[in-house]
C-alpha cells in the first residue's frame, strides 16, 4: 500500500520537483495576497486632489530616493493614537497610489515625512539639508549641502515622466512633452510658463525653493518634493465613515 | 510513532531505531521533534482558523470577510482619539471657546495651556525655534521680550494661526527690501548705513565710516518701516533696531548682506494642522515663556 509519506518522498528525492512545489504553495499565498489589492475596490479611497507629481517633484522625489532617505525616515502616519497625534491624520493608500516604488519605509531614525509639507519654511528646509545641525543640535542627520550647488537634470526628466506612465501613472502627452519646462517653471514664479505649469498641475506650489536665482538645483528639487508631501488631500472634505478600513 | 520508522534498523547502542536513510552504509537516527513543539504546531494552525473568523482575513470578489466584530483599525484610532478627548476633559474643550485673558486668570486652564502648548511645541515648533524655543539665526527667540509681530496673547495667536509670508491670506506680510539688488542704494551706502544700524544698539563702528552720514540714509529709507527711532513695527514685522537681538546677526558682513539682498524668513500657517484650542494653548505656553507682554 503506498502511504501518504511514500508519495512526499517524490518531493524530498527530486530537488526540481521540491522546488516546484514550494513555488507552488508560496504562489498560492501570494496570490491570495496581493491579486485582490489589484481589484478590490476599497484597497484605494477615492479623495480629491491626489495628483501626479510635478516634474520637478518627481526629479525631487529621485534624489530622494537616490540619497537613501527612506532609510531613516518613513512616509506612513499609521492609524494609532500617538502618530496622529504627533503627525497628523494617518496615511491614506491614495496618497502613495503614483508612488513607484511607494517611500512607506520602516525605518524611523528621523521623524515621518508623510506630512512634512508645508510645516517648515523654504529657508528651514535648505538650511536643515545643509547642514542639519546648524538649526537642530542633537540632529544625527547627515547634510546634503552639495544639494545646492548640483543643477538638476533637465534633460531625462521626460523619460521619468514616460516610466511612471507605463506603470499607471496618468501622465498626459502634454505633460510629458513639457517636462523639462515644467521643471524649470517651477522655480520662476509669475511667469507664463509657472502659469502653463499650474494648468497641467493645479494648485503645484511654484516658489524660487533653494532661495537663489538661475536653474533649477537639486536642492530646488527636494525641496518642492518635501513640501508637497501629504498636502494634497483636503481632510476637511474626507468621508472617515465611507473610508473605514 | 509514525509508519515509516519501520523501515529503519533498531539501534542497539542508542536503544532507538534509525529513519531508514542511509548513506554509505551510515544511518540516520529518528529523532522525532519534541511533542510540546508537535502539538504547539498543530494549535498555531487551530489558531490560524479562529484568527480568519475573528479578523478581516478573506478577500472576496467585491470585498472581503470582515470578521465577526468588523474590526477596523481606522475605526480604532478614532475611538482611542475619542478616549484621549475624554481624559483631556472639560478643560481641554473649554479652551477653544475661551477668551486668551481667561486662560491666563485660570489655574486650572492655565496649567492645562502650558502643559499642552508645551508638548505640542516639541512636535511642531522646536524644529524652527529650537527645543528651548531659543531660536537660530533665521529663526527667532521665544524667550526674550523682543517681537517682530507683537508679543501680546492675541498677536501671537494670530501669529501662530496664519504665519508670517506663509501665503494664507491672513498672514503676516511686508519684508525686509533687497536694497542692493534694486538699486536703491549703492555699495557705499549700504556700508554706511549698515554701521549706523550698528551705533543704534551701541556696537562699534568702522573707522572712517561717516555714520551722521548713515544716519540720513537711514531717515530716508529705513524709517517707513523701521521708524524714526529704529524701535521697529510689530504691524510690518520690522524689528527694533536699538536692542541687542538680532535675528540674522549683528556683525557688518551680515547687516550689509540682510540690506543688499532682504530679508523675507517665513513662519507656516497652523490653523489648517491644529485645532482652535491647541493654537491658543499654544500662544499661551509661547507667552509664558518670558516675553509675553
Amino acid at each position: 500500500m503506498t502511504t501518504f509519506w511514500d508519495r512526499h518522498k517524490i518531493f524530498e528525492k527530486n530537488s526540481i520537483v521540491l522546488i516546484v512545489g514550494i513555488l507552488a504553495v508560496v504562489a498560492i499565498g501570494g496570490l491570495v495576497e496581493i491579486t485582490p489589492l489589484f481589484y478590490l475596490k476599497s484597497t484605494i479611497e477615492k479623495v480629491d486632489g491626489i495628483r501626479p507629481y510635478t516634474p520637478l517633484e518627481l526629479a525631487g522625489r529621485n534624489i530622494y530616493v537616490r540619497e537613501g532617505c527612506y532609510l531613516c525616515h518613513s512616509q506612513m502616519i499609521r492609524p494609532l493614537r500617538d502618530e496622529v497625534e504627533r503627525f497628523g491624520h494617518f496615511s491614506l493608500a491614495a496618497e502613495s497610489m503614483y508612488d513607484h516604488p511607494f517611500q512607506w519605509g520602516s525605518k524611523r531614525t528621523g521623524p515621518d515625512l508623510a506630512r512634512v509639507g508645508g510645516k517648515y519654511s523654504d529657508d528651514w528646509h535648505v538650511a536643515h539639508l545643509k547642514n542639519p545641525r546648524s538649526i537642530v543640535p542633537q540632529s544625527v542627520m547627515p547634510g546634503y549641502a552639495f544639494l545646492a550647488s548640483t543643477e538638476v537634470d533637465t534633460t531625462q526628466i521626460a523619460d521619468h515622466l514616460r516610466t511612471n506612465r507605463i506603470v499607471g501613472v496618468p501622465y498626459s502627452d502634454d505633460e510629458i512633452t513639457n517636462a523639462s519646462a515644467d521643471m524649470k517653471a517651477q522655480v520662476n514664479p509669475d511667469t507664463p510658463e509657472a502659469a502653463e505649469l499650474l494648468k497641467r498641475y493645479p494648485k503645484a506650489v511654484v516658489r524660487n525653493f533653494d532661495g537663489k536665482d538661475g536653474a533649477p538645483t537639486e536642492l530646488d528639487a527636494l525641496v518642492a518634493y518635501l513640501q508637497m508631501l501629504g498636502t494634497l488631500v483636503d481632510f476637511k472634505l474626507y468621508n472617515e465613515k465611507a473610508n473605514l478600513r | 510513532m509514525a509508519e515509516h520508522d519501520k523501515h529503519g534498523t533498531f539501534d542497539e547502542v542508542t536503544g532507538k531505531h534509525t529513519t531508514g536513510h542511509e548513506w554509505d552504509g551510515i544511518e540516520e537516527l529518528n529523532t522525532p521533534l519534541p511533542r510540546w513543539w508537535v502539538l504547539t504546531f498543530y494549535a498555531c494552525i487551530i489558531w490560524s482558523f479562529a484568527y480568519w473568523a475573528v479578523y478581516p482575513a478573506w478577500p472576496l470578489v467585491q470585498s472581503y470577510t470582515t470578521g465577526w466584530f468588523n474590526y477596523s483599525s481606522r475605526a480604532d484610532v478614532a475611538v482611542e482619539l475619542a478616549k484621549l478627548e475624554a481624559i483631556r476633559g472639560d478643560k481641554m474643550a473649554a479652551l477653544a471657546t475661551a477668551p486668551l485673558a481667561d486662560i491666563e486668570k485660570d489655574p486650572g486652564m492655565l496649567a492645562m495651556a502650558r502643559a499642552r502648548g508645551k508638548a505640542v511645541f516639541g512636535d511642531n515648533c522646536a524644529a524652527c525655534h529650537g527645543t528651548g524655543a531659543a531660536g537660530s539665526k533665521g529663526f527667532p527667540n521665544l524667550n526674550d521680550d523682543d517681537w517682530l509681530w507683537g508679543g501680546t496673547l492675541e498677536q501671537i495667536e494670530q501669529t501662530i494661526k496664519y504665519g508670517a509670508r506663509s501665503g494664507h491670506a491672513e498672514a503676516h506680510e511686508g519684508q525686509m527690501l533687497a536694497f542692493g539688488q534694486s538699486g536703491t542704494l549703492n555699495k557705499d551706502e549700504i556700508v554706511t548705513v549698515a554701521n549706523y544700524v550698528r551705533s543704534l544698539s551701541g556696537l562699534s563702528t568702522r573707522p572712517g565710516v561717516d555714520v551722521a552720514a548713515g544716519g540720513k540714509i537711514f531717515a530716508e529709507n529705513c524709517t517707513v518701516c523701521h521708524g524714526d527711532e529704529a524701535k521697529g513695527n510689530p504691524d510690518l514685522g520690522a524689528p527694533n533696531l536699538t536692542d541687542r537681538i538680532w535675528l540674522y546677526g549683528s556683525d557688518e558682513a551680515t547687516i550689509i548682506e540682510t540690506v543688499t539682498n532682504g530679508r523675507a524668513g517665513v513662519m507656516p500657517a497652523w490653523i489648517d494642522r491644529l485645532d482652535p484650542g491647541t493654537i491658543k494653548a499654544m500662544a499661551v505656553y509661547v507667552h509664558s515663556l518670558g516675553g509675553g507682554k
